[in-house]
């Protein structure tokens, strides 16, 4: 394997794991939300949410790049504040993988909340817990089968994505080539030993996920 | 304590009144869907309603007319749900300082003898899953009462055990109620449990409570024997005065006493006895060839239509003047005998259930 195949790879983990955090940080209130809210809302930001799973991701991408670009709305608040545009930067990136891979792990958790139901928040009340304290005492606890599966997704899930990484980040080698626009470089210029390595470790890496994730079946659920 | 709730969504409307002493046990006790459990809720601070009024020991905790509405987490309240909601992921230790913690009891005042009233200590280290059904609502009660409650909400909580963990607990149950000295307020649709437990009876029926009252007093009142249908009857507290020298009881109360076949309690104990209607007929004179050993001189207070077809409920007073007997009679009895208020008469009770 050459260096720029090993500077792939750790861009590629630095991306995932950047941006597993920021969605269990950014996707856990909107799951919250998404599970106990009543408004007439939550059918829309339910969709909004679950979007990237049904779009090409060239579609997410190439409006993100027009909101992000110097004529779009972002990228020009970006410009008066002085900040550096996003597209075909590292950060940039990180933005399109929050979002690309947001259904993957508010929903999980969104699950795991709605699981829970409101009894333990409710006894937890009757405890004298204020709803902070019984959010991080009994909701997150019992919650936590959820956020694994929620982590590891939306890991991979990045790791994987490739289209809107190309329609953000270009191509360029250490700042934005992530290991899928990679194999499709070694692909193009016809090197199939290098991509071959990256290929099949992509292979491997996706199924050792989904075997600890499906494999671990003991969910801890509410005692009834 | 002063409870008044109006709540309302499309087909139930609540609108109930509670005024209740400060020490008891009180049974919330009506048909499922009277909105017993939405009541609990709304003194709990769980459901708000747009009128509510709530206070404990003289302390206000709700008045939405004066925009009072302490949440749920700032009442001192224990609250006892159906299933025993044990955090999974706690030991059974961890949910007992849970609250004890965020009640200011974290020195855990009360923490050694509620382990021993409840008989839990052998089961600090445990996870509640490998906790029996039983075990469970006893550590659930237990949680409860350490946060040192002043007010106690429980919701049917044996109504999710089977009848051999039910009586396991309800002997608890009974020594918290000597031990408490805070309202108690426990909806049950099981007559005998109410029985057992509690000192004062309300009754709800379609989102309205319809009566409360003194247990004895409200199991006794013909007219309400609808409510508990076959199981009407009265309440007697007792004390065990001496065993007959052929092993009988004689169970002394205010308004004569009762001989019963031998029950093991020494003398002096307190017993509350229940007496179903059906186990009680009238007799017009004294007999003295009745196998039946128990009867009572009494009056006729009242008699009216059992919910039973062709049979009457009659309420009489005992000798004392205050014991309550509750009697069902067919309908052709009472004509044959001409059965009215005012009459005396021998109530004779074929059996006597101790309670406890």
């Amino acid at each position: 394997m050459d260096n720029s195949s090993l500077a792939a790879i750790w861009l590629t983990c630095k991306l995932a794991t950047l941006t597993t955090a920021l969605l269990l940080l950014v996707g856990t209130p909107i799951a919250w939300w998404l599970a106990n809210t009543r408004s007439r809302l939550k059918g829309a930001v339910g969709a909004v949410v679950a979007l990237p799973l049904v779009l090409p991701p060239t579609v997410l991408g190439f409006y993100l790049l027009l909101a992000l670009g110097p004529h779009g709305f972002i990228g020009q608040a970006m410009d008066a504040l002085g900040l550096q545009r996003l597209p075909f930067t590292f950060a940039g990136l990180v933005v399109a993988s929050v979002l690309y891979s947001m259904p993957f792990v508010v929903q999980p958790i969104q699950n795991a909340f709605e699981a829970i139901g409101k009894r333990p928040m409710e006894v937890a009340a009757s405890l004298r817990a204020s709803p902070w304290d019984a959010f991080f005492s009994v909701a997150l606890p019992l919650a936590r089968p959820g956020f694994v599966t929620a982590a590891t997704l939306g890991f991979a899930h990045t790791v994987g994505e490739f289209g809107v990484v190309l329609m953000m980040g270009g191509n360029i080698p250490g700042k934005t080539q992530v290991l899928s626009v990679k194999i499709f470089d070694y692909v193009e210029n016809a090197n199939y030993t290098q991509a071959h390595w990256l290929a099949g470790g992509m292979v491997l890496f996706s199924f050792a996920v989904l075997l600890l994730l499906y494999g671990r079946r003991k969910q801890a659920g509410w005692s009834r | 304590m002063e409870a008044h709730f109006c709540i309302g969504w499309p087909g139930f409307t609540l609108d109930a009144a509670l005024s209740l002493p400060e020490k008891g046990i009180t049974a919330l006790f009506g048909p499922s869907g009277s909105g017993k459990t939405t009541l609990l809720r709304c003194m709990a601070g769980l459901e708000r309603s747009q009128a509510g009024f709530l206070s404990v020991a003289g302390e206000v905790w709700q008045d939405e007319r004066r925009g009072i509405f302490l949440p749920v987490h700032k009442r001192p309240l224990g609250l006892v749900f159906q299933e025993a909601s044990l955090f999974p992921h706690l030991s059974v230790q961890e949910n007992l300082r849970y609250g004890m913690k965020r009640a200011g009891n974290g020195r855990g005042e009360g923490f050694e003898a509620m382990l021993d009233l409840l008989s839990i200590r052998a089961l600090l280290k445990r996870a509640p899953d490998s906790l029996s059904g039983g075990e469970r609502q006893r550590v659930a009660i237990a949680r409860a009462l350490l946060t040192r409650p002043r007010l106690l909400l429980m919701d049917e909580p044996l109504a999710a055990l089977d009848m051999k963990r039910k009586l396991e607990i309800l002997p608890y149950l009974e020594k918290l109620h000597d031990e408490l000295s805070i309202p108690v307020i426990y909806i049950s649709h099981s007559l005998d449990e109410v029985a057992r437990l509690a000192d004062h009876i309300a009754l709800i029926e379609n989102g309205r409570i319809t009566v409360t009252g003194s247990l004895a007093d409200i199991l006794s009142r013909p007219g309400l024997a609808a409510a508990f249908a076959d199981e009407a009857g009265a309440i007697l507290e007792t004390t065990m005065a001496g065993r007959e020298p052929d092993g009988l009881v004689r169970l002394a109360f205010s308004g004569g006493s009762l001989l019963i076949a031998g029950v093991g309690h020494e003398a002096g104990k307190r017993l509350r006895c229940r007496i179903h209607a059906s186990d009680v007929s009238l007799a017009l004179s004294a007999h003295a060839d009745t196998s039946i050993l128990n009867c009572l001189p009494a009056t006729v207070v009242a008699i009216e239509e059992a919910p039973t077809p062709g049979h009457a409920l009659a309420q009489l007073r005992l000798m004392d003047g205050e014991t309550l007997l509750l009697a069902r009679i067919t309908e052709r009895s009472r004509r044959a005998l001409n059965i009215t208020p005012g009459l005396k008469l021998i109530a004779q009770v074929k059996s006597v259930a101790i309670l406890r």
